[in-house]
């Protein structure tokens, strides 16, 4: 795990990135001097400078402080997904791999068939028709990624469920449920949450992407997709108000993706010297 | 194979009665309904209006009239456009999303298994680092910045392209390349990846050491086996293809399928929006289930089942 983050230059670097982008989100907004709402009239549409070091947007406002502000809410959907999917998929997986029979194969049956299916169009029904709240927001995400976890927690369980002491649990007429709770579900949680922060990056890319067709985050909120759309439609006169909220948003994809593989790769080299 | 293709049949047609059921209820039941104006209709005027459209029926029923009707191909009238029967706006969005589609489609996997065989062929080499970080660099790069970033570098600097509408060929090739990049990449990581795998296997060691030429060990040995993933993976690309493909309309102004899709939800046209999600959820099935034909011709392992 730790040769995985830190093993090489580029991991190194993607780390410290995606660190800077953290505590950059977290305090940013709380030390700038602007509001993300604060319009400054003597700077509309104003390239960067030393007082906005992103430059403004076309009312005014600072477009640093809306960029981290934006990145806020990147990481909170991020998080508040990846445990939804994780509520909905590590059970689903555990449940189908211990049982088995047919209820595992109609279980999977049902994640292949979500799989084949454009399921953003469901979010954005969701989304639409029952107000655009952002819990609502979190939910529908994290209930759209959960299914590749679902597989593999399945996989794990797979190759849990004949060992020793679940063998002994179910010896000792410990019931079903109980055995998945308590000895299936904590022995496949490690890696599961592992490949969970895998989905982080799809849930970033759907956030920035609902807001962007003006589905998601509503003014005065603010996200990536949000910034990234306000200022496609100003690229010609001001480019700043695109170049860094997309640049904040590729970097940030980058470095989890490169994480990301690495980490994959670890768990993948782990899984098979295992058996 | 007969068998597996009825079986992947029954299930896609399961899948695509589902999809119409939860999304018909799902819409219904959601507050708020067609006819809510920033005005508020007289009570009769609105009685009218919904009894027009059956919406003062039963749930159940409506649903029964809805099925039969979709068996027969009918989409139902457009609760907002009120001239169009969604048949008609569908039919004028489609061709634009699916044209869109299948171009980006056929870029992304030319360029992907291209670039991934090259990649895999010269292992660790400076063109392999190189086509890896390039597809770690595509992934990372959503629809939603390249394609503002190609207009403005290719319509409004360059002027090779124009930056919206759908007339000419030249319309299509932004979004086309915009929609491609992130399923380029993911296909070249995964040519990459079973090219490798293929390589080492015994039977493709026996060819090189009887001297075949590079060419043909690649197209005869190598690559029948190892599109295998690269074909399992085309269904769920159709489907993200579709989901960008909203993006890509919007930047575009291609009045394609999303565009319809994304207003008739915002105008809670419920005819429309199932209508749409139908559709989508039809096109997609059916390239998977083409997928299946071309998996199972492809894997002697099904075709002899």
């Amino acid at each position: 795990m730790r040769e995985a983050l830190l093993g090489t230059p580029l991991a190194r670097i993607c780390c410290a990135v995606l660190l800077l982008v953290v505590l950059a989100a977290i305090t940013g907004p709380w030390l700038s001097p602007w509001d993300i709402d604060a319009v400054d009239w003597d700077a509309i549409d104003a390239a960067p400078s030393a007082v906005h070091w992103f430059g403004t947007d076309g009312v005014g406002r600072d477009l640093l402080v809306r960029t981290l502000t934006g990145a806020r809410l990147s990481i909170v959907i991020a998080l508040a997904a990846t445990l939804v999917s994780c509520l909905i998929g590590i059970p689903w997986g555990a449940t189908a791999g211990y049982v088995g029979g047919a209820a595992d194969m109609t279980m999977m049956r049902v994640v292949d068939g979500l799989y084949a299916l454009p399921f953003i169009l469901l979010v954005i029904l969701l989304v639409v028709l029952f107000g655009r709240n952002i819990v609502l927001l979190f939910a529908a995400l994290g209930a759209v990624s959960w299914l590749d976890l679902a597989r593999i927690v399945r996989g794990q369980t797979l190759a849990a469920k004949n060992e020793a002491y679940v063998e002994a649990a179910r010896a000792m007429g410990v019931r079903t449920p109980g055995i998945i709770k308590r000895h299936i579900v904590p022995n496949v949680i490690g890696p599961a949450l592992v490949y969970a922060t895998l989905t982080v990056p799809g849930v970033i890319i759907a956030e920035s992407f609902l807001s962007f067709l003006g589905l998601g985050v509503q003014e005065p909120q603010t996200s990536w997709g949000v910034l990234i759309a306000d200022g496609a439609r100003e690229m010609r006169s001001a480019p700043w108000q695109l170049a860094f909220p997309a640049t904040m948003l590729a970097v940030t994809l980058f470095a989890l993706n490169v994480l990301g593989d690495r980490l994959r790769d670890a768990l993948d080299r782990r899984h098979s010297s295992a058996t | 194979m007969r068998y597996y293709l009825l079986r992947r049949l029954a299930f896609a047609v399961v899948t695509l009665w589902a999809v119409v059921t939860v999304t018909f209820f799902l819409v219904r039941l959601a507050p708020g309904g067609p006819f809510d104006g920033e005005r508020r209709l007289p009570a009769e005027v609105e009685a009218n209006l919904r009894a027009a459209y059956d919406l003062d029926q039963p749930l159940l029923l409506q649903y029964g009239r809805y099925v039969v009707n979709l068996l027969s191909g009918d989409l139902g009238p457009s609760f907002r456009q009120k001239d169009f029967s969604v048949n008609e706006l569908i039919g004028m969005g489609l061709p634009i999303s699916v044209g869109v589609g299948l171009a980006a489609l056929s870029l992304a996997l030319a360029m992907g298994v291209a670039g991934g065989t090259f990649a895999a062929l010269s292992r660790d080499g400076p063109r392999d680092r190189l086509l890896v970080l390039g597809a770690t660099l595509g992934l990372a790069l959503p629809p939603i910045v390249v394609a503002p970033v190609l207009v403005l570098l290719f319509a409004v600097s360059l002027g090779w392209f124009p930056a919206g509408g759908y007339a000419t060929w030249k319309h299509f090739v932004l979004p086309a390349i915009t929609l491609a990049l992130p399923y380029a990449a993911a296909f070249m990581r995964l040519t990459r990846g079973s090219v490798l795998e293929v390589l080492s296997r015994p039977h493709v060691v026996t060819a090189r050491a009887k001297g075949l030429g590079r060419f043909r060990l690649v197209t005869r040995h190598v690559l029948p086996s190892a599109l295998l993933p690269v074909v399992s993976f085309l269904g769920p690309a159709a489907a993200g293809l579709l989901a960008g493909s909203m993006v890509i309309e919007e930047v575009f102004s291609l009045p394609g399928l999303g565009r319809y899709f994304v207003q008739g939800a915002l105008n809670r046209d419920y005819t429309l929006v199932t209508g749409a999600v139908v559709v989508y959820a039809a096109l997609v099935l059916g390239f998977n289930l083409l997928v299946d034909l071309c998996y199972a011709r492809l894997d002697p392992r099904i075709r002899h089942a």
